[in-house]
């Protein structure tokens, strides 16, 4: 591999038209004849609706179209739930895009006004009369399980949309009966709401005369989109094409395709010309899919020297009022499997109730699943060790998988593909001088100061993954990825991907894994994606597997490449085959390096084939479809430390150690960026983040200047380390890094808050920490209510 | 995120911009924009014009004149938080200034606009309060002058008549021996002050000889707290004087008028502000030279 490309920190190359307003995003985009829609929301978060009057609006300046249920009932089939949980008694309530006689969440879809401008067309809105006859709502998930509660869908009994279960291993009744040692904690994952920097778009072009439809799309996943509209909408896969243009980030919030999308095209479709939709920063709170939202109940078995011995949860999710696109696979096989962490622990027991609600439909959110279970794993250990009178490092030692190179199986049923937990913690131990802190610690109790260190030890399963597991799990899509690299007569390269990259910055690591195969520069080569004209199909950017398993299907395309490249070089070189060499892009006899043909030359000949081996067809050109044998298994320790203020409860995060094994790093900068972004994101479920409906079901929390993002000045420097171990199974042995500091982040930081209020009293606190939380905790553990 | 539709006018003398006020009574005024552009884009008010002030000569910049420092109301927060002058005579409100939202907002937002918008959870009303300032109120009859004490009259409403501009505050220059500071705990959203104290002290011959002290974002319009100034002045401002003192903010903090939301509740502001009113007067006392 070329030494100063693969695993150099070279500057992202999509940056520069990023950074300097040359992006084009969806609403860039200004189409001939191009109409704007603009939806009307509903205010109530249950209600039956009586009648609607669109006439007033109809007749408004612009206005060209008006549609509500009524309409679309019949054309617009209702958006569809894509991951079918098996053996979970799912029941998958209709989400109609327009709603038909009832809403359920404030935001449900009421009518649509398509004007000539975007302003009259939000004016129109303000001139429809709908008569609601509200309902009783209810937006908490365990409260939605409880007899006598409001039912969102009558033909659902007790508004359950799944029960899950996972068992693995031990008799668990038996772990806990027989324990020496039990810890148990109530805790609430709040919901959480995306901000992706760009809030959603679609706008939709439908060709009467030809039957094609063109869409741009806030996507993260267009091949997707593409599948699922042709079911929906009924245009033909042929005949539609998917672009995601330049998407500023989506977290999870871009995977679904939603009834907005639907709507826009339908729009199209009925009047024969482009309609464009962009949501606005309030639908994006309100409309968006959330994230989190579990109540868990969670105990751990030991013995009396620290070993784990069991562990059970039972889980009652919030879904929302209906089933976004791969919403019940999040708090289930992404999250339930994941139980074991790090850990050795011989008996596992779960059960997760989905729960409809009247919120906003959740979906995956950076991390999806997996903070939820890490925390409910790490708040546990650190129990275990506050019960125990042990360090918390020591406890997590005592039940570390041992290290293990390939593959290492835990009783949910998963294979961990390598890991050296006791590693990455020694290191973080070493590196944050972990034993000095300690001390100051100690120190500091002394003067009535509440300094706290937090611990996050954790394990993730991304790389989504291998497209049999996915069918096994209800997934109703493949989870391979594919890849074309095609070398130009002058040696430039395309490369054309299935996963669609919007802010991970694969157009610079895949530049350079193919500079690392065959010895070109990254800045010969040119990642095309999100295009589903001219990208090969594959299921988009999701779950940290862009790298993970594109970039497999990259590397091996890229190897196909060089082998036949060998063949011609041979060729030329009159030589035979098996006696060639090859070395960072040239090709020659072994022992003879200074007689060579390079990737550039071949690249010539196979585009011109003047001089071609027998049988070896023109062109240089490889397509590769990877699916990959196993997830893989990124992992690391974490540390935060904090100092509360008892005075006012406030928390101050005053340092940041990571340790994150992603296997090697194809560019560090690009890892430590999406550490430190991963890990800001937890810390903000940790002390600010919560998206508040009250008990009527409104959401209170639905401006940024009431819902808390992370803010620079709120942080310190994030101090990035890291190890490497490979995948076994990678053809790069390279893990995916998106999401981990997420995975971790959320548990360092509550522990840290948590182990600086022991000397208080204080054992929980409800996330996010505010200060009032943090204050009224201990003037509870205090006695001073 | 679609204003409705509004004319718009540009007022180019206060007189203009008085009489335009009188001809269409449902206007609202346009200085900075940082407080009424927000909710005309979320519809919540539909004006049927916007008067714009923004340019007129004279309402901006800071001088100082016969032992006072005149502002003009149409100075930024950016240029409040600069000014040597203010950092020198008036620190606490050079202080508030650099903690207002984040610097696109200080470079456009105004002091008139927001002392006229009167939101409760806005940091410079308690400021203006603890300095004792003077507020020059235009109308199209003249110019009339209303202090800090009668021109927060509650919840957004202030002694701006609905025809009359602010057009410039006064506040006294400091004296030797006296200092001033603002302390703020600062919504992590909005950046709003959830509790916001400002002190002025001075100090002579070692004890405390005058102390004034006024709180902001808890309560509906800005309050001196009383009994912390009583408590301090004839004493010398050591750290434990100052947390006695700090602890009467309650006294002040009428029970019923004590703001609570969803992230702050109002018993827990109560039971906090003393933190932060010590720490506003240590701050204060640390400047006393």
């Amino acid at each position: 591999m070329s030494a100063t490309t693969f695993g150099s920190g070279i500057r992202r190359r999509e940056d520069p038209r990023l950074i300097t307003g040359n992006a084009s995003y969806t609403d860039d985009i200004t189409l001939p004849g191009m109409l704007h829609a603009a939806l009307l929301r509903s205010p109530y978060a249950h209600a039956r609706i009586n009648s609607i009057d669109t006439a007033q609006a109809s007749e408004a300046p612009g206005v060209v179209a008006v549609y509500t249920g009524a309409d679309t009932d019949g054309e617009i089939a209702p958006a569809p739930c894509a991951w079918l949980l098996p053996d979970s008694d799912l029941k998958i309530a209709d989400y109609h895009c327009v709603a038909k006689d009832t809403v359920r969440y404030v935001g449900d879809i009421v009518a649509v006004v398509v004007a000539e401008t975007r302003y009259e067309a939000y004016d129109a809105l303000d001139l429809i009369d709908v008569d609601y006859e509200p309902l009783d709502a209810v937006v908490e998930p365990k409260k939605s399980a409880a007899d006598g509660a409001p039912q969102l869908h009558g033909e659902i009994d007790g508004n359950q949309a799944f029960h899950w279960t996972v068992t693995g291993g031990g008799d668990i009744e038996e772990a806990f009966s027989e324990a020496e040692v039990v810890v148990k904690e109530t805790i609430v994952q709040q919901r959480l709401i995306p901000n992706a920097m760009e809030p959603r778009a679609t706008l939709a072009s439908y060709t009467p005369a030809t039957g094609e439809l063109t869409v741009w799309n806030t996507t993260q996943n267009p091949h997707i989109v593409r599948f699922l509209c042709s079911l929906v909408i009924g245009v033909p896969e042929d005949r539609l094409r998917v672009i995601a243009p330049e998407v500023g980030g989506g977290f999870g919030s871009k995977i679904a395709v939603y009834p907005a999308d639907f709507i826009t095209i339908f729009c199209s479709k009925k009047l024969g010309v482009p309609v464009k939709w962009v949501e606005s920063r309030s639908e994006n709170y309100q409309a968006t899919t959330h994230g989190r939202d579990h109540v868990q109940e969670i105990e751990l078995a030991a013995t009396a020297d620290g070993k784990i011995t069991g562990l059970r949860a039972t889980v009652w999710a919030g879904m929302g009022a209906y089933l976004s696109t791969a919403a019940p696979g999040i708090p289930t096989i992404l999250h339930g499997l994941m139980l074991s962490g790090v850990y050795d622990i011989p008996a596992i027991h779960e059960d997760v109730y989905g729960l409809y609600t009247n919120t906003t439909p959740v979906e995956a959110y950076r991390g999806a699943g997996r903070p939820e279970a890490t925390f409910m794993v790490e708040r546990l250990v650190d129990l275990l060790a506050a019960k125990l009178g042990l360090d918390p490092a020591e406890v997590r030692r005592r039940n570390f998988i041992p290290k293990f190179d390939n593959g290492h199986d835990v009783v949910t049923g998963l294979t961990y593909d390598s890991g050296n937990y006791d590693g990455a913690l020694s290191k973080l131990l070493g590196e944050s001088n972990y034993e000095q802190l300690r001390a100051e610690q100690a120190e500091a109790r002394k003067h009535g100061r509440y300094i706290g260190l937090g611990l996050s030890t954790y394990v993730e399963i991304c790389g989504l993954g291998p497209s049999q597991v996915a069918g096994a799990i209800g997934f109703q899509g493949g989870l391979w990825e594919s890849a074309i690299v095609r070398f130009h007569p002058s040696g430039k390269v395309h490369v054309m991907i299935g996963t669609s990259p919007h802010g991970q910055g694969e157009e610079t690591t895949f530049a350079q894994i193919i500079a690392g195969e065959l010895g070109v520069s990254p800045d010969d080569v040119k990642v095309i994606h999100g295009d589903t004209d001219n990208t090969p199909m594959g299921w988009g950017t999701y779950g940290s597997r862009t790298t993970a398993v594109g970039g497999a299907a990259l590397a091996l395309a890229a190897r196909k490449i060089r082998d036949k490249a060998k063949v011609i070089a041979a060729h030329l070189l009159e030589a035979a085959v098996e006696d060639m060499d090859y070395d960072d892009g040239k090709f020659f006899v072994k022992g003879s390096p200074d007689s060579s043909k390079t990737i550039q030359d071949i690249a010539l000949m196979a585009n011109v084939a003047w001089n071609m081996p027998e049988g070896v067809e023109a062109g240089l050109e490889a397509t590769t479809f990877y699916d990959p044998p196993n997830f893989v298994f990124p992992y690391g320790a974490h540390l935060a430390v904090v100092e509360v203020d008892a005075d006012s409860g406030n928390v101050e995060l005053k340092r940041y150690v990571a340790v994150d094994d992603c296997g090697p790093q194809i560019n560090p900068v690009i890892v430590e960026g999406q550490v430190h972004g991963g890990i800001v994101q937890g810390i903000g479920q940790a002390l600010w983040e919560e998206g508040v409906y009250d008990d009527d079901g409104q959401l209170l929390t639905g401006t940024m200047l009431d819902y808390a993002l992370p803010r620079a000045d709120r942080l310190p420097d994030i101090e990035v380390h890291s190890t490497v171990t490979p995948s076994p199974h990678h053809p790069l042995g390279v893990k995916g890094i998106g999401e981990a500091g997420t995975i971790a982040s959320t548990a360092a930081v509550y522990n840290a808050v948590i182990d600086a209020l022991a000397p208080l009293g204080v054992e929980a606190v409800n996330m996010p920490l505010t200060p009032e939380r943090v204050w009224r905790s201990i003037q509870a553990a205090q006695g001073r209510n | 995120m679609f204003a409705p539709q509004f004319d718009y006018y540009r007022a180019s003398s206060v007189a203009e911009a008085a009489a335009l006020l009188e001809q269409h009574p449902d206007a609202k005024v346009l200085a900075g924009g940082h407080s009424l552009i927000p909710v005309l884009k979320l519809r919540l008010a539909a004006p049927s014009a916007l008067i714009d002030i923004g340019r007129i000569d004279g309402m901006r910049g800071i001088r100082e004149e016969a032992g006072q420092i005149v502002i003009g109301a149409l100075t930024t927060h950016a240029e409040l938080a600069a000014s040597v002058t203010l950092q020198s005579g008036a620190t606490a409100l050079s202080e508030a200034a650099g903690m207002i939202g984040d610097p696109a907002v200080r470079n456009r937002g105004t002091i008139g606009g927001n002392v006229a918008h009167a939101d409760p959870a806005s940091d410079l009303p308690a400021v203006l309060r603890c300095l004792g300032a003077e507020f020059a109120i235009a109308g199209s009859s003249g110019t009339r002058t209303v202090d800090a004490a009668d021109f927060f009259e509650g919840l957004m409403t202030t002694a701006v008549e609905e025809h009359e501009i602010l057009t410039a505050i006064s506040i006294p220059s400091g004296s030797g021996g006296q200092g001033s500071a603002y302390a703020k705990f600062s919504h992590p959203a909005s950046r709003y002050a959830v509790i916001g104290a400002a002190a002025s002290v001075t100090v002579a011959d070692g004890v405390c000889s005058a102390a004034s002290v006024a709180l902001g974002g808890l309560v509906p319009a800005p309050v001196r707290a009383a009994a912390v100034e009583d408590a301090l002045v004839g004493k010398a401002l050591s750290a434990d004087a100052i947390a006695d003192a700090a602890r009467c903010v309650g006294d002040s903090l009428a029970d019923d008028e004590v703001l609570g939301d969803v992230y702050a509740s109002a018993e827990y502001r109560s039971a906090v502000a003393h933190v932060w009113v010590n720490r506003a007067l240590t701050a204060a006392a640390a400047r006393c030279g």
